[in-house]
């Protein structure tokens, strides 16, 4: 997600579109990207430390992004 | 001197770039991305464009192509480097240079012949300009407002970090009217405009940019 005190002018359109569409009461809208890693065998915490370096290196930006890491099995 | 300009998939501005090396008095030597060897060159330019397509964030794939690792273990030796537009945005992503690029904050592409005034002639790159002159050069980006945390704007500031301001108007919602940066060393300079294209008057708009790359060459006579 885009860091709170960084513009976000994607949720900026987006906000302004919602109201356009006759849905009220959105005050803010930050829009970030999601990615979905399939992980071979289990999640270690080896491989998960892997994966916040992945998140950390190549799929944010540290100094215009927040990142988080959740594990979920696979359905 | 033997200036290196960089082709990865989607550089747009190579050729302008490497024309414009040559106007300003130099050799130029095409690199390619692919490539972990700069050819013995004394400089390098990344050119504008759209590498790898912007996916993921405007220069997050190209910084680490192979030829991304030579150029920060040159740059961080002291090789005056110099990042136009998408070269600026792989430059922030490298760490090489502070703060990040960001889309415009009107969410429009911008176009234009941009008033700019030059803040800091002590880079290998602006030396050819006096501090406080101003010049035109094209404008041209998508993804070109500067952005970057509060302490580190400050610092920047204070260290005489800021390279170039617009003025006039301000293109892309760039935080204090920031064009271009440089390093705390002073030999990487990124800039959003585009000063390659703006070296001759029959096609450019004027010659304003044209000091960028003869500044390499009064700077090593100096």
């Amino acid at each position: 997600m885009p860091k709170p005190e960084i513009l976000d002018p994607q949720g900026k359109a987006v906000q302004g579109a919602l109201p356009r569409l006759g849905f009220t009461g959105v005050t803010d809208v930050r829009q970030g990207k999601r990615f979905e890693l399939e992980i071979e065998g289990e999640v270690t915490d080896e491989v998960l430390a892997q994966v916040e370096k992945m998140a950390e290196t190549l799929l944010s930006n540290p100094v215009i992004e927040n990142y988080s890491v959740t594990v979920e099995d696979q359905q | 001197m033997k200036v290196g300009v960089v082709t990865f998939p989607g550089s747009l501005d190579d050729v302008d770039a490497q024309r414009a090396v040559r106007i300003g008095g130099h050799e130029a030597v095409a690199l390619w991305h692919g490539d972990a060897d700069l050819k013995g060159v004394d400089a390098v330019v990344l050119p504008g464009g759209f590498s790898y397509g912007d996916y993921l964030r405007c220069g997050a794939i190209s910084r680490f192509a192979p030829v991304m690792e030579k150029v920060v273990e040159a740059a961080k030796a002291g090789m005056p480097v110099l990042g136009i537009c998408n070269g600026f945005q792989i430059l922030c992503e490298s760490h090489l240079l502070p703060g990040a690029l960001i889309r415009n904050d009107h969410r429009k592409f911008v176009c234009r012949d941009q008033l700019l005034r030059i803040e800091n002639n002590r880079t290998p790159w602006t030396s050819a300009y006096t501090e406080g002159q101003e010049i035109r050069i094209v404008l041209k980006n998508g993804e070109g407002g500067f952005v970057a945390d509060a302490a580190t704007l400050e610092r920047i500031e204070g260290e005489g970090q800021v390279v170039a301001r617009y003025l006039e108007m301000n293109p892309n919602g760039s935080l204090n009217d920031i064009a271009g940066v440089t390093n705390e060393r002073g030999n990487v300079v990124g800039l959003m405009p585009h000063p390659e294209h703006s070296v001759e008057e029959l096609t450019g708009s004027g010659t304003d940019g044209l000091g960028f790359f003869t500044s390499l060459v009064e700077k090593a006579f100096a």
